[in-house]
């Protein structure tokens, strides 16, 4: 038996669709695995760390100051107003906005240099500290909402 | 003849333009970044490239030397951050002594790799870098051995012809402490034709002239200007290990780091004994192309 050739030839086609999808459905699971796995390096902070408070917590300029050197520093990577980028998970999300102030500020400090995220030790402890306001002030965006969805 | 050679002339003059135009709107179209830069020109600290972005930059060094004319000693390095963890460097080095000749004096490829994932007081960064330069190279990139003076003044003609080919290897340990930075180099060369390892040193302290940041976008704000003292030099060889008939330095530098991506850098560099050049004046710029590897990319793989 003889199979006619566009037949042959739909099949073909058939099956590389299906691969294809298959393919981008792989890579966005692997996507979403890799930042959920970026979110757990929260998990790791020394407790000690994760109770250090702000000390520019209170200082006026403090946010504004952050926004500046978000900008300079890390927009490139997270996204305008951290709302994450091909290379680097939204720092909107809960699991960011939830966590401590001295949780953020090690990651900062200490980076996540497996994952591609660089140590930020050679920025000064104060400006640290101001990116951290800022990213404190960012609100959570849930992750299948837009960016105007914040939460209070 | 004549006329094919004068069009193969005015196109190769145009097709250079046109890459160097393509270049330069490649530059410009990429996201400014500022670099936080400090201001070594020979001493490395901890802080790698970060991952994805090539910095570009050009370094001069101008200097006189007894038993010579002056010379002007200049290099670009193509830093490029691969991981967060590994940083690749390429350099060009080439030279204009004064009455002499300007000629290109050779490449040196370099690697420094951060064992250790996370911050620590004392943060090591293992160096491995080829070179293949000649014996014309004055860069001063690093004084290692018995370097000298006087070996910088024999004539390009000479020193020209004789090629070296060296694998150096540096400890960097570095620490970040109340925002000033602290770093001690220590250097192995070994020329692989089979001459003795020898050593060199470089330390380095830098501080941001502001710990905090301003509220507002400037490119005067006193945390973008980092100030910083170098010293360094040779620590002889296997066979005469000390600082007898080395060459040592000590230099001030100031870093000024735009937030347009652009870093100037300036170090008047002093001699500290009769071996050393008196005087150097180094200088560089530098400019730091963000998510490179990202836009390389996306130019072979179309529009998403």
């Amino acid at each position: 038996m003889k199979f006619p050739r566009y037949c042959l030839r739909s099949v073909l086609v058939f099956a590389g669709l299906t691969l294809l999808l298959r393919a981008q459905d792989g890579k966005k699971e692997w996507e979403r695995k890799e930042k959920e796995s970026v979110y757990a390096e929260l998990e790791k902070v020394p407790e000690r760390d994760r109770q250090k408070t702000n000390p520019l917590g209170r200082d006026p300029d403090s946010v504004a100051a952050g926004e500046v050197l978000f900008e300079e520093h890390c927009e490139e990577c997270h996204g305008s107003r951290g709302v994450g980028g091909k290379k680097a998970p939204s720092l909107r999300a809960p699991e960011v906005q939830n966590a401590t102030p001295g949780a953020i500020f090690w990651i900062l400090t200490n980076g996540v240099v497996r994952k591609k995220m660089p140590v930020w030790s050679k920025l000064p402890e104060p400006q640290r500290w101001q990116l951290v306001s800022y990213v404190k002030s960012l609100g959570t965006v849930e992750p299948a909402g837009s960016e105007g969805q914040l939460k209070p | 003849m004549a006329l094919i050679l004068t069009k193969s002339f005015y196109f190769f003059r145009l097709s250079s333009g046109a890459l160097l135009l393509a270049g330069f709107l490649f530059i410009c179209s990429a996201a400014p970044l500022e670099a936080q830069e400090n201001p070594y020109i020979v001493a490395y600290d901890h802080n790698l490239e970060e991952p994805g972005n090539l910095e570009i930059e050009y370094f001069s060094t101008f200097g006189t030397q007894r038993g010579g004319p002056g010379f002007h000693a200049f290099w670009a390095e193509f830093e490029y951050g691969a991981t967060a963890w590994w940083t690749t460097e390429f350099y060009l080095d080439g030279q204009s002594t004064f009455d002499q000749s300007t000629l290109f004096t050779g490449f040196r490829w370099e690697n420094r790799v951060r064992p250790l994932k996370r911050e620590h007081f004392i943060n090591p960064v293992l160096y491995a870098e080829f070179e293949d330069i000649n014996a014309a190279d004055k860069i001063i990139k690093e004084v290692e051995g018995h370097d000298v003076e006087a070996d910088q003044a024999v004539p390009n003609s000479i020193a020209r012809q004789q090629v070296t080919r060296e694998i150096e290897l540096k400890l960097i340990l570095s620490s970040n402490y109340k925002g000033w930075n602290f770093t001690e180099n220590t250097l192995a060369v070994k020329n692989l034709s089979n001459q003795p390892w020898e050593f060199g040193y470089a330390l380095g302290v830098s501080r941001p002239l502001a710990m905090k940041g301003a509220a507002h976008r400037c490119n005067f704000c006193p945390q973008h200007f980092i100030a910083g003292l170098e010293m360094y030099g040779g620590l002889g060889d296997r066979s005469s290990f000390g600082l007898h008939d080395t060459s040592q330095y000590l230099a001030p530098g100031l870093a000024w780091n735009l937030p347009s991506g652009w870093t100037l850098r300036i170090e008047p560099t002093f001699g500290l004994n009769g071996n050393s050049h008196q005087f150097l004046l180094r200088w560089g710029v530098a400019y730091e192309i963000s998510g490179f590897a990202r836009r390389i990319e996306s130019m072979f793989k179309g529009r998403e």
